[in-house]
């Protein structure tokens, strides 16, 4: 199986991390999307939509880091532990309704806070305008909430006793304005003690690993400077921040 | 015993619940949030969903939101026709993928695409730039051109040669544009035929019963209360312009 990434980009992490977990073997096909890579003629015939992760599992091209995610759960289900995606209706349905909420929330949320503090100024050239950062966080903020509120609650994960797909996908989008400093954790107690949680869960060094890249987004506007594909990339990024 | 399921007809994923329901012979009851009226937030619904979105479910104790699960419980529960959902891997894999897709693409587009054209300039009474308009129905055409060549390409559905999930949640989706006034089947020969055949696998009589609400949104307007949608108006007019 090949998934080709990058660490970047939260749903690829999301993938790498199960795939790790789940100790289901792939060959990492690095996608360097700073450098303009997803707009190659060779990544193109992968996925003409251009984006990541995308998984190639012999001949199946599949996108979309859910599609991906659920397929190599119900493909290996056999040799999984139930509480990934469990069978029981009721469980399953809570871990899909994560999975469909989180699109238009918490990743949509996250991203944008991302993209502001990280990639703005370097594509646009300007300081982010502070009610657009504003907005963004108080959206984010509000994403956060519900996951607490309504996802959480007062359970150890989303589904109950033990960590599913849905508190991977979940925590991945929370680490992208993490990266950037913005520190959602603060004064978030249960959201605190659910990310120790998954963290343990995981594996401390697997989810070390995973973030790696992320956590020094620090130095990306400096790759990008450095990098002669900026001015093809530009407009592309700039419809991001709307 | 009956499930029930909260809805409004004018929102798009409550029609997909509803068709996929009655197609099924699901045992339901239909409960009415009119959003128009704000009814979303008042106490009962509250209680039923902290999220206030419809549709949503209740089965005795549980209670469910996100139409892609709801439709995933009910196909699951009431152990629907296998060409909902199917058991082979790659074939659910396309559906999985295009119930992921749609949310940040098709059904985003169509929902802006409806709401610049026809709800912010008629009931909020909000004049639309003329850029932000032709910005939208430029998204929304590249949605549909993915449609037609990424998830349809050669097959009769998109999942291939039976209607799935994902026809059904694509279907309501582009219903929603063209009940603005934009025809999104014209000059495409493709998705017409796509919805044609979607039709024909729902039944003609149920899609125009779910769609008759929507399809009205041109007239309704005209008539409507413009102290509608007040209570949302900062909201709605933040998230579209």
């Amino acid at each position: 199986m090949e998934l080709y990434l990058d660490l970047h980009s939260q749903p690829c992490r999301s993938v790498f991390l199960l795939a790790k977990a789940i100790g289901i073997p792939f060959e990492f096909k690095l996608v360097e999307l700073s450098a303009g890579q997803q707009y190659s003629e060779e990544f193109g015939k992968i996925n003409f939509m251009r984006k990541v992760p995308v998984m190639k599992d012999g001949s199946f091209v599949l996108t979309e880091s859910v599609a991906i995610l659920k397929y190599m759960l119900q493909k290996h289900s056999s040799s999984l532990a139930d509480h990934w995606y469990p069978a029981d209706l009721q469980q399953r349905a809570r871990v899909n309704e994560y999975l469909s909420w989180q699109h238009m929330n918490l990743r949509a949320h996250g991203s944008k806070v991302f993209l502001l503090k990280a990639l703005f100024p370097v594509i646009m050239g300007s300081e982010v305008p502070k009610e657009k950062m504003d907005a963004a966080v108080q959206d984010l903020n509000q994403s956060l909430q519900m996951l607490e509120d309504k996802f959480l609650q007062n359970k150890p994960f989303i589904v109950g006793d033990k960590i599913s797909v849905a508190d991977l996908v979940a925590i991945v989008e929370i680490i992208q304005p993490v990266a950037t400093g913005l520190d959602v954790f603060e004064g978030r107690e249960k959201l605190t003690a659910w990310r120790e949680r998954v963290k343990k869960a995981l594996g401390e060094k697997l989810f070390a690993e995973a973030h790696e890249v992320i956590m020094k987004v620090g130095s990306l506007p400096q790759q990008m400077q450095n990098n002669s594909n900026l001015d093809m990339l530009k407009p592309k990024f700039q419809k991001l921040f709307s | 015993m009956a499930v029930e399921l909260y809805l409004d007809l004018l929102s798009q994923p409550c029609r997909s619940v509803l068709i996929f329901a009655k197609i099924n012979n699901i045992p339901h009851e239909v409960r009415n949030i009119s959003l128009m009226d704000g009814e979303q937030y008042g106490d009962h619904f509250g209680k039923i969903s902290l999220i206030r979105k419809v549709p949503a479910l209740r089965d005795g104790d549980f209670c469910l939101t996100e139409s892609p699960a709801i439709l995933l419980y009910l196909a699951q529960k009431f152990q629907t026709p296998e060409h909902w959902y199917p058991a082979d891997l790659q074939q659910r894999a396309r559906i999985d993928e295009y119930l992921s897709w749609q949310h940040c693409a098709i059904r985003l587009h169509g929902s802006k695409v409806f709401w610049l054209k026809l709800m912010i300039p008629e009931v909020l009474h909000v004049e639309v730039p003329k850029e932000k308009m032709e910005a939208a129905v430029e998204e929304l055409n590249g949605s549909l051109k993915l449609l037609e060549e990424k998830f349809l390409q050669d097959r009769p559905f998109i999942a291939g040669g039976h209607i799935s999930l994902a026809d059904l949640v694509a279907i309501v989706e582009v219903m929603q544009p063209l009940a603005a006034g934009l025809d999104v089947f014209g000059g495409r020969p493709k998705l017409n035929a796509w919805r044609d055949r979607v039709q024909a696998a729902i039944g003609k009589e149920l899609f125009d019963e779910v769609h008759q609400n929507i399809l009205g949104s041109q007239e309704r307007v005209k008539v409507m209360d413009g102290s509608k949608l007040e209570f949302s108006k900062a909201k709605i007019l933040n998230f579209f312009m």
